[in-house]
């Protein structure tokens, strides 16, 4: 595929750093994301208010229905990992909906971005089941009856490497699957406004995404916390 | 099904398989280079892969549709639940299907060991 055009790659390369911003739009944009974010977040928190209104009201509404949605998945005590859990989710749905607004670039089309995003979600699920169990997590992996254990360690720890590739996979090929069609439509028929019914299941389909992948972090972290058999 | 409905279908199977002959002319080697059945190859394997892969998901996303519609119509009230759990179902199951769009994808994007493979059994690419 041709190069699009790009805002923020055009911003950068009227600075200079156009070589950088060509080869790596993706990080451009996740760093658009997290200014943005950090932006609203210091916005919104200047004067807290007992009584909230106005865009206050918005993201406590937000934080509170991710932070009970999350609750009656993990149980009380994964209250101290939902930091990870809406940083992944929020970040996730706006790496994917700048895909939907023309001249800008999903950070999740590129195989990066999920990719980094899965790790983290392998590395912090082993850690807390390690930090929780200490030597005795490897009985997650060892099944119900000892003498299976020869059997079961291996298909559940290729079980547990497939997690990243899943992770990886879904959010990438739903995310660049959608900006495919959305750039051959509008190479197609751009004229008679062909992508805007995509955009509409696009808005959807992204947003699913970002929840899955939250909801599937939420539910490894509840089973590397749970006892074993 | 009819005699008419068979005697029809009988006759267009056997026109087709009579001029497919002719449809693999291009497999012939002193007609196309490696490179290009190569191409024709992978071309195919990437449609029928996501066309049968679209089957499954099309077929599997129904069943579950169906019996979430069912539990919201036998109980009204657990609707929100079961609206969520079925939308978690189907994620599951769609990517599924984007597995098979991103080998797809590699096949017609980055012809994978396409070199190293040609260097072994020592055929000119």
């Amino acid at each position: 595929m041709e190069h699009p055009f790009m805002f923020l790659v055009a911003l950068l390369e009227w600075i200079g750093v156009g070589d950088f911003a060509h080869h790596y739009p993706h990080v451009v944009y996740s760093w658009f994301i997290i200014l943005m974010y950090v932006v609203l977040a210091k916005v919104f928190v200047r004067a807290l208010e007992i009584i909230p209104s106005g865009g206050q009201n918005v993201f406590e509404v937000v934080i509170k229905g991710i932070e009970d949605f999350q609750v009656s998945i993990m149980g009380e005590e994964g209250r101290p990992f939902f930091p990870l859990i809406a940083t992944l989710g929020l970040y996730i749905l706006a790496c994917n909906w700048m895909g939907l607004i023309p001249g800008m670039f999903a950070p999740t089309s590129n195989i990066n971005t999920p990719l980094s995003c899965a790790l983290v979600v392998f590395v912090v699920t082993h850690a807390i089941g390690i930090k929780m169990h200490g030597v005795h997590y490897i009985r997650h992996f060892t099944g119900a009856v000892w003498w299976l254990a020869p059997l079961m360690l291996p298909i559940e720890i290729i079980g547990h490497l497939s997690r990243v590739l899943s992770l990886t996979f879904r959010l990438f090929g739903n995310i660049m699957g959608e900006d495919l069609v959305l750039a051959i439509l509008f190479l197609l028929a751009g004229k008679y406004f062909a992508p805007v019914p995509m955009m509409f299941l696009g808005l959807f389909t992204s947003a699913v995404q970002a929840f899955i992948f939250s909801l599937l972090t939420m539910m490894y972290i509840a089973g590397a916390m749970e006892e074993a058999h | 099904m009819s005699k008419r409905v068979f005697r029809l279908t009988m006759l267009s199977t056997f026109f087709v398989l009579g001029m497919s002959s002719m449809a693999f002319a291009e497999m012939d080697p002193t007609v196309t280079s490696t490179a290009l059945r190569l191409f024709i190859a992978t071309v195919t394997a990437a449609g029928f892969g996501i066309a049968i892969a679209a089957v499954g998901t099309g077929l599997a996303q129904g069943i579950a549709i169906r019996n979430a519609v069912e539990g919201i119509a036998r109980n009204p009230e657990a609707s929100g639940k079961i609206t969520v759990t079925l939308l978690i179902g189907i994620a599951m199951i769609e990517s599924l299907c984007i597995y098979a769009l991103v080998v797809a994808l590699i096949l017609l994007y980055a012809y994978p060991m396409a070199e190293p493979v040609a260097k072994f059994i020592g055929v000119p690419l």
